[in-house]
């Protein structure tokens, strides 16, 4: 689970007062290496942060007398790299840490950054997300708002989600197109509806009545939704067909859960949704 | 200077954040590498982070302590629709003024090296830029 996997530590390259600087070349070859192995590097100067979020690792050319560390800094650990190459440094940075393995963007277990992304300018808090996605990647803030709860439940390569959503206000910030991606939505992307018209065809073109029932009330609203076989049909019908449009990785309808758990899982999103929106309705009301 | 006039511009110089997209190919390579090789031949500071995604979906507090930074922020990355929603998804929301986002997917690295590296970005112009 990504949020209990250790974060990387900040490695911070010093070359002020003290320390030699590195050629540009070995500087660009250090940072780039640091990140494609996941960690976070500060290139410092006076602009950088001074911020002291999280352990720290100072890397820098000391000549063999790097600076004393005040009594506060527990978490952080200094790094003379004198002479060294960029290669070796990485190594050095590599054994300092300790503990639980981090995510890596090449390792054997890497998690990919996979999960939706709301435009919180766009969505309108209707729930359809929530009530769609099987695998409680969704939840409900505080204050009865639409929130990504569980990133790393979300299936990789898989953006179902955002062709359900009617406002266009969900993004996956890796997929290879707009507006998925993030890209501006254009007013064709609304006003021509491709985006909706390929999910009511998908879904047997009945998903605007659907919604248009929906809107009459939150009770109403999900009624619909408690038929479990309906819903089953209708996900099923909807997945197969954006898998055949090479929108859904197959290993993602492979994962799918019994008939019998999806309705349960139906239903307990569904009556998520409803609460979220019955708060909210009785906040606008109040 | 005088501490005045430093503390002044120290408030007023852009930080710089690269994302380095490493959890996938969607930024081309020749341009995150040249915008990397730019910023580091600058003598600018600047954090440098692997991927703003992986720490998006951590809620890593480091994003909070960069959005809450009062000086002006330039960031190289992505689409700025996405960035922000990433800062706002990991409870950092960005603030509306003083920030540019450059888009490494769709401009040239000269074009984000000229952005992130130009004037400062101030609470009246600092618009996304991409």
């Amino acid at each position: 689970m990504i949020a209990t996997t250790p974060s990387p530590p900040r490695v911070v390259l010093y070359e002020g007062p003290g320390s030699e600087p590195l050629a540009a070349g070995e500087r660009t070859t250090l940072i780039g290496d640091l990140l494609d192995r996941g960690f976070r590097v500060t290139a410092a100067d006076a602009t950088a942060s001074g911020e002291t979020v999280g352990a720290c690792i100072v890397v820098g050319r000391f000549g063999g007398s790097p600076p004393e560390l005040a009594a506060t800094a527990a978490e952080v650990s200094l790094l003379d790299v004198t002479g060294l190459l960029p290669e070796t440094i990485i190594e050095q940075v590599e054994a300092t840490r300790t503990g639980e393995p981090m995510n890596r963007p090449e390792g054997p277990d890497t998690w990919k950054p996979w999960f939706p992304v709301i435009d919180t300018d766009r969505c309108t808090n209707c729930m359809q997300c929530l009530t769609f996605c099987l695998f409680d990647v969704y939840g409900v803030a505080g204050d009865h708002t639409l929130r990504v709860e569980n990133p790393a439940n979300c299936k990789v390569n898989c953006p179902a989600c955002s062709r359900v959503c009617p406002e266009v206000a969900i993004m996956f910030p890796k997929y290879h197109a707009g507006p998925i991606d993030g890209s501006p939505v254009r007013q064709q992307d609304v006003a021509a509806e491709k985006m909706k018209v390929d999910i009511s065809a998908l879904l047997g073109g009945d998903i605007y009545e659907k919604l248009r029932q929906r809107s009459e009330g939150a009770k109403a609203r999900f009624s619909k939704e408690r038929d479990a076989k309906q819903a089953l049909s209708e996900r099923r019908r909807c997945l197969t067909k954006l898998a055949d449009a090479a929108q859904i990785p197959r290993e993602v309808l492979d994962a799918l859960p019994t008939p019998e758990e999806i309705e349960r899982r139906t239903a307990a999103a569904a009556e998520k949704a409803a609460a979220a929106l019955a708060a909210r309705e009785s906040q606008t009301a109040g | 200077m005088t501490d005045a006039a430093k503390a002044t511009t120290d408030k007023t110089t852009p930080r710089i954040l690269y994302c380095r997209c490493a959890y996938a190919q969607v930024v081309p390579p020749e341009v995150k590498q040249e915008v990397l090789a730019g910023l580091a031949a600058s003598g600018r500071g600047f954090e440098a982070v692997a991927d703003l995604c992986e720490m998006a979906a951590r809620r890593d507090p480091q994003l909070k302590s960069l959005a809450a930074d009062d000086r002006p922020l330039k960031i190289a990355a992505c689409w700025p629709r996405a960035v922000q929603g990433l800062f706002q998804l990991a409870d950092a929301a960005l603030p509306k003024q003083g920030v540019e986002i450059h888009n490494m997917r769709t401009d040239s690295a000269a074009e984000v090296l000229a952005g992130v590296l130009g004037e400062p970005a101030t609470a009246a112009s600092g618009e996304d830029q991409s």
